[in-house]
C-alpha cells in the first residue's frame, strides 16, 4: 500500500530553497468538510491525503504502523484512521466524537479539513464543522449507496451553505470498480440533492483506501472522465473571494485609541473592499461620514478587501464603537430587533421558549427570546413537524426578538454567492451557565419589527408615579409551593395600603385563572407564565403602583429576566425560604402529597427543579420569623429605599 | 482588484481577529511567551493587531529556570521592543525543593510549567491567556478549540467544549473560571517558518546550527548549556553543528545535527527531514495520549 514515491519531495526544495519559498508564499487557503458515517472511510480518506501530500513523518508512520498492528482494523495494512483519530476514548471506542482539524498542503493550496463525526447524536459537531467550510465531500460506501446518514450530511451542508459539495463515492475497490454501481448512486443522489435545493455537486469515483482518483486519475475508472479529487479541491472558488463582490461590512470589533490623535476601528472585513475616501454609514446609528485611512502594521493600504484585519479612521468624529457595524454608505444593511431564523440546539438543557439568552452576531452582543418554534426539521426525512422546544441536535425554525436592534443580513445569500457567516450567522448563549447552546441563521427581519414604533408618551412614568407620592417597585416574592409567600404577600399589601400606599397584589394562582390559562406546569410553559407576568409588573409600574407578585418562580433565569426589564433598583426579590421537608409538612392545599403519589407532575421541590437565589434583596427564614414579623420587614425595606 | 489574499495572510487576519476579540470581551488578558518560534510570532501578530497601540496586555514567561541562555537573553528584549510589560514567574516550591530535570523526570515539568504556570494566572488574576500551541503539532490539540474553557481550578475536559461556529467565540465565564487562547491553531510549522521568513522576526540563535558542547542519552542529543549539565561518568561533551527544532528546558531538549545556518536552509531541512517537530521532546513520550492527559490537568 505503501507508496514509496510519495515521500519523494518536491526536486526544487533541494535545489533552490528560495524559489521555492517565493512559490509557496503565494498559496491559497481552502477549508473543507469530510462527512460520512465511520464506515463509509472518511478518516481513511483524510490520512490518506495526509498521506499523499506528504504531510506524515516517519515517525508518525513508524507510531502508526504499529497502532494499525495493534488496533487497527485493517488487518496487517496501515490504517489511516488511526492518524486521525484524537482522543484517547475515541481511539477505544473506534468512532470520533468530536471535531478535529487537520492541516495539508500541495504546491498551490493550502487545506484546512474538518473531519466530524457522523451520527446523528453528533449533529453540532458537523454543523460546527460545516460553518467555515467552502466545500463538503460527501463520502458513500459504493456497497451501500445513498444512506439516511447522507442524507441528512447534504442538509446540514445545504443549510450552512456550503456550495461546493462533492459526492465521493469510496470503496470502489470493492465493487470492482463498476461504472453501473457508481451511475446508481449519482442518480439517487441527484434526485435527493435536488429536492433539498442544492443545484449542483460533483460526483467521484474513489477509493481512499487504495488511492485511486485521490492524487491522479486511476486507470482503474477509464470510464470517469472527470478531474480526481485533489485537483477539485485546488481549482474550486473560495467563499473569500466570493466576499469580495459584496458590499462594504466591517463589524467594529475594538476602538483603538493610543493617543488623543488617533481613533481608529478595528475588525475584520466582512465583505466587500474599502478605500480612502469611501462614504460609509455607521450602523445601526446611521450616520455617516468618510474612510479617511485603513491602517496596518505594515503602513496604510490603498485598499482594504474581505478577509483582511485593519483599523479604519473616518473623517469626522462620529460616534462608533464595538458591535457597530461600518458599512457601504449607499447599501448598508439593515437594523432590526425581531427575526426569523433557523437554529440548530446544541445543549443537553432544552430551548425554553421567552427564555433570555445572549445571542452573539458578529461582534454584537445582545438580549434575545426565542419564541415557541414554527416547526421542527426531521434531518432524516426533511419533514417539518410542530414542536414547542427543540432539544440536543434538533433544528427549528423560529422567530426571536431582541433587546436591541441587530445589525444584520440574511444567511442565505442566494445559490450563487457565499453565504453571510459574519452578519448573518449568530449563537446563543445561556445566561447562567455561558455554554454555547445554540446556532442560527437568520432568514429575514419580520416586517412587525420594522412597522411597530415604540409610541412615546406625553405623561412618564415619572410623572405618573409623582402623582401617587410613591417610589414604583416590584416586590417579587419567591420560593417553594407552601412556603408561605401568598400569606405575607398579602400582610404586606394590607400595612402599605393603610400608609396610604397603591398597590396591587399579582397572585400566581389568580394569574392562572385569566391571563395565563393556556399555559401549564412544564419547563418551558413555567418560563412564558414569568415572562407574562413581567410584562404586567411592569406596565403596573409604569403606571406608578408597588406591585407584589407572588409566584414560586423557580428559575434564576427568568426572576433574572424581569429583572432587567425593570430600571435599576425596582426590583426587589424576597425570598421566602423554607426547608422542603417543612413545606410538605404544611401542605396547605396537599399539593405535595399529590405530587408523591404521581398524580401531580412537575412540581417544584419533587420533580422539577427550584434554583433559590443567591443575592435577594430580602430573605425570609418561615422558621425564624412570623408572617407578621416578615411583612413588617419587607415594608421597612421598602420605604427606606 | 489586488491580488487573492495567500494562505499567511488569511492566517494572519485569523489570528489578529482572535486577539483583538479576547482584548474586546475579557477583563484581564496575558500572552503566555515561552521565547520558542511559536511565541515569537504570536507575539509579532500581537504588535498588528493593535497597532498603532501596543498590545494591551503583558506577556508572562513561567520560568522552569531550566531554559537555555540564549532564550533569556532574547526574552527581556523582544518585550521591550514590543512595548509590553514582562512577567516572570517561578514556581517558589519547586525552587525550594530543587527541582531538576535530572533528578525530578516529569515532575520536573509538573512543578515548574503545569503548576507555574496556574499558580501565576492566580496570583494575577488573569482570566484569559494566549498560548501559541498549533492544532498540527499533536492529535490531542487538533480537537482543542480556540478558545478552551478552564474550570477554577484549571482542567480541560475535552469532552464538554463549547461549539465553535463561523467567527464567533464564546468568551463568556464565571468568576474564577478562565480561558486559555490559541491564535496560531491553524497555523503549521511550515506556515510558522515562512511567516517568520517573510516577517523577518527574531528568533532565538538557537534554532540555527552552530557547533555546540552536546551529549548523546537515549537517541536524543542534548547541549551541554551550563556547568549544572550533569555528566555521567566517561561522559564527555562533544562538539557537533546542531540546531533545535524546538526549545523548552535545556536538559530536555533534543538537537538535531545540522549545518543549516540561514532560515531558508532551516526550512529546507525541516521540509527534508522525516520526523515530526515534537520528537525532540523527552515530556511526549511519558506514555500513551499523555500530552491529552497533561492538558487536562492544566499544561498548556
Amino acid at each position: 500500500m505503501a507508496n514509496p514515491s510519495s515521500y519523494e519531495a518536491d526536486a526544487l526544495i533541494a535545489e533552490d530553497i528560495d524559489a521555492y519559498l517565493e512559490r509557496h508564499q503565494h498559496k491559497s487557503l481552502l477549508r473543507f468538510i469530510t462527512c460520512g458515517s465511520v464506515d463509509d472511510g472518511k478518516s481513511t480518506l483524510i490520512g490518506r491525503l495526509l498521506y499523499d501530500s506528504k504531510m506524515i513523518f516517519e515517525d508518525q508512520l513508524a507510531a502508526l504502523e504499529a497502532d494499525s498492528k495493534r488496533v487497527g482494523t485493517q488487518g496487517q495494512n496501515i490504517d489511516f484512521a488511526l492518524l486521525v483519530d484524537g482522543l484517547a476514548a475515541e481511539r477505544e471506542q473506534g468512532i470520533t466524537i468530536d471535531v478535529a482539524y487537520r492541516f495539508f498542503a500541495t504546491d498551490r493550496r493550502k487545506f484546512i479539513v474538518a473531519d466530524t463525526p457522523g451520527h446523528e447524536q453528533y449533529t453540532r459537531n458537523m454543523v460546527t464543522g460545516a460553518s467555515t467550510a467552502d466545500l463538503a465531500v460527501i463520502l458513500v460506501d459504493a456497497r451501500k449507496g445513498v444512506l439516511t446518514q447522507t442524507r441528512r450530511h447534504s442538509y446540514l451542508c445545504h443549510l450552512l451553505g456550503i456550495r461546493n459539495i462533492v459526492l465521493a463515492v469510496n470503496k470502489m475497490d470493492l465493487v470492482d470498480y463498476d461504472q453501473h454501481v457508481f451511475d446508481r448512486i449519482r442518480l439517487a443522489y441527484s434526485a435527493f440533492a435536488q429536492s433539498i435545493g442544492i443545484t449542483h455537486f460533483t460526483p467521484i469515483p474513489i477509493s481512499g483506501f487504495v488511492g485511486d482518483n485521490i492524487t491522479a486519475k486511476s486507470d482503474k475508472t477509464p470510464w470517469y472522465d472527470g478531474a480526481p479529487l485533489m485537483e477539485l479541491l485546488e481549482t474550486v472558488e473560495i467563499d473569500a473571494e466570493a466576499d469580495r463582490a459584496k458590499a462594504f461590512r466591517l463589524p467594529v470589533q475594538w476602538v483603538n485609541r493610543p493617543n488623543l490623535d488617533f481613533r481608529g476601528f478595528s475588525g475584520l472585513i466582512a465583505g466587500g473592499t474599502v478605500k480612502p475616501g469611501d462614504a460609509v454609514r455607521i450602523l445601526p446609528s446611521g450616520k455617516t461620514s468618510t474612510v479617511a485611512r485603513v491602517v496596518t502594521f505594515d503602513g496604510d493600504l490603498e485598499q482594504g478587501v474581505a478577509g483582511q484585519s485593519v483599523t479604519l479612521t473616518l473623517a469626522d468624529e462620529v460616534d462608533c464603537s464595538r458591535g457597530d457595524v461600518i458599512a457601504a454608505a449607499g447599501d448598508p444593511p439593515q437594523a432590526a430587533d425581531q427575526f426569523e431564523a433557523t437554529i440548530v440546539w446544541m445543549a443537553d438543557e432544552e430551548m425554553l421558549p421567552g427564555r433570555s439568552y445572549w445571542l452573539k452576531l458578529g461582534t454584537q452582543t445582545v438580549t434575545a427570546n426565542v419564541q415557541q418554534p414554527k416547526y421542527q426539521v426531521n434531518v432524516n426525512t426533511m419533514e417539518h413537524t410542530a414542536a414547542k422546544t427543540l432539544e440536543l441536535n434538533a433544528i427549528g425554525v423560529a422567530n426571536l426578538s431582541t433587546d436591541r436592534p441587530l445589525v444584520f443580513e440574511a444567511y442565505d445569500a442566494g445559490a450563487n454567492a457565499s453565504p453571510n457567516r459574519d452578519l448573518g450567522g449568530f449563537i446563543l448563549i445561556d445566561k447562567f451557565t455561558n455554554a454555547t447552546v445554540a446556532a442560527g441563521m437568520i432568514h429575514f427581519s419580520l416586517r412587525r419589527a420594522q412597522n411597530v414604533h415604540w409610541q412615546a408618551t406625553d405623561i412618564t412614568r415619572e410623572a405618573r408615579a409623582g402623582a401617587m407620592r410613591q417610589k414604583p417597585a416590584v416586590l417579587w416574592f419567591t420560593g417553594l409551593s407552601g412556603a408561605g409567600k401568598s400569606t405575607i404577600a398579602n400582610l404586606v399589601e394590607k400595612k402599605l395600603a393603610r400608609m396610604n400606599r397603591h398597590t396591587f397584589l399579582l397572585d400566581g394562582d389568580n394569574v392562572r385563572h385569566g391571563l395565563n390559562r393556556d399555559l401549564g406546569f412544564t419547563d418551558a410553559d413555567r418560563v412564558e407564565n414569568i415572562r407574562r407576568v413581567g410584562e404586567v409588573a411592569k406596565l403596573m409600574t409604569d403606571a406608578g403602583l408597588i406591585v407584589i407578585t407572588a409566584f414560586i418562580s423557580p428559575f434564576r433565569a427568568e426572576r433574572e429576566m424581569v429583572r432587567q426589564m425593570l430600571p435599576a433598583g425596582e426590583f426587589i426579590e424576597v425570598f421566602v425560604n423554607t426547608t422542603l421537608a417543612e413545606a410538605e409538612k404544611r401542605d396547605v392545599k396537599g399539593l405535595y402529597a399529590k405530587a408523591r403519589s404521581g398524580q401531580l407532575k412537575n412540581f417544584t421541590g419533587i420533580d422539577s427543579p427550584y434554583e433559590a437565589p443567591d443575592d435577594a434583596e430580602i430573605r425570609i427564614d418561615t422558621t425564624e420569623l412570623t408572617p407578621d414579623e416578615a411583612a413588617d420587614r419587607i415594608v421597612d425595606y421598602l420605604l427606606d429605599r | 482588484m489586488t491580488a487573492s489574499l495567500t494562505h499567511l495572510q488569511r492566517l494572519e487576519a485569523e489570528s489578529i481577529h482572535i486577539l483583538r476579540e479576547v482584548v474586546a470581551e475579557t477583563e484581564k488578558p496575558v500572552m503566555l511567551y515561552s521565547i520558542g518560534k511559536d511565541s515569537a510570532v504570536m507575539l509579532h501578530l500581537a504588535r498588528k493587531a493593535f497597532y498603532p497601540s501596543p498590545p494591551p496586555f503583558p506577556l508572562l514567561h513561567v520560568d522552569t529556570t531550566w531554559k537555555f541562555k540564549a532564550m533569556y537573553d532574547l526574552r527581556d528584549r523582544a518585550a521591550r521592543e514590543a512595548g509590553m510589560e514582562l512577567l516572570v514567574y517561578q514556581n517558589p516550591e519547586a525552587r525550594e525543593k530543587g527541582i531538576n530535570p535530572f533528578d525530578h523526570g516529569s515532575l520536573h515539568t509538573d512543578m515548574w510549567k503545569t503548576e507555574g504556570l496556574k499558580q501565576a494566572l492566580d496570583l494575577h488574576g488573569f482570566d484569559a491567556a494566549f498560548g501559541g500551541a498549533r492544532r498540527d503539532e499533536e492529535k490531542s490539540r487538533a480537537k482543542e478549540r480556540i478558545f478552551s474553557f478552564r474550570s477554577a481550578n484549571h482542567r480541560w475536559d475535552p469532552k464538554n467544549q463549547r461549539p465553535e461556529l463561523w467567527r464567533l467565540y464564546n468568551a463568556r465565564k464565571a468568576k474564577g473560571e478562565s480561558i486559555r487562547v490559541f491564535p496560531i491553531s491553524n497555523w503549521t510549522e511550515l506556515d510558522i517558518w515562512q511567516y517568520i521568513h517573510l516577517e523577518n522576526i527574531e528568533i532565538v540563535p538557537l534554532y540555527f546550527a552552530a557547533p555546540r558542547p552536546t551529549v548523546e542519552r537515549d537517541g536524543l542529543i542534548l547541549m551541554v548549556d551550563d556547568d549544572r549539565f550533569r555528566l555521567k561518568p566517561g561522559e564527555v561533551p562533544v562538539e557537533r553543528s546542531v540546531r533545535f527544532r524546538t526549545l523548552g528546558c535545556y536538559p530536555l531538549t533534543g538537537a538535531v545535527e545540522s549545518e543549516a545556518t540561514t532560515l531558508p536552509e532551516v526550512i529546507q531541512e525541516m521540509l527534508l527531514t522525516t520526523t515530526s517537530e515534537r520528537q525532540g521532546r523527552a515530556i511526549d513520550h511519558d506514555q500513551a495520549a499523555s500530552m491529552e492527559k497533561k492538558k487536562q490537568e492544566g499544561y498548556f
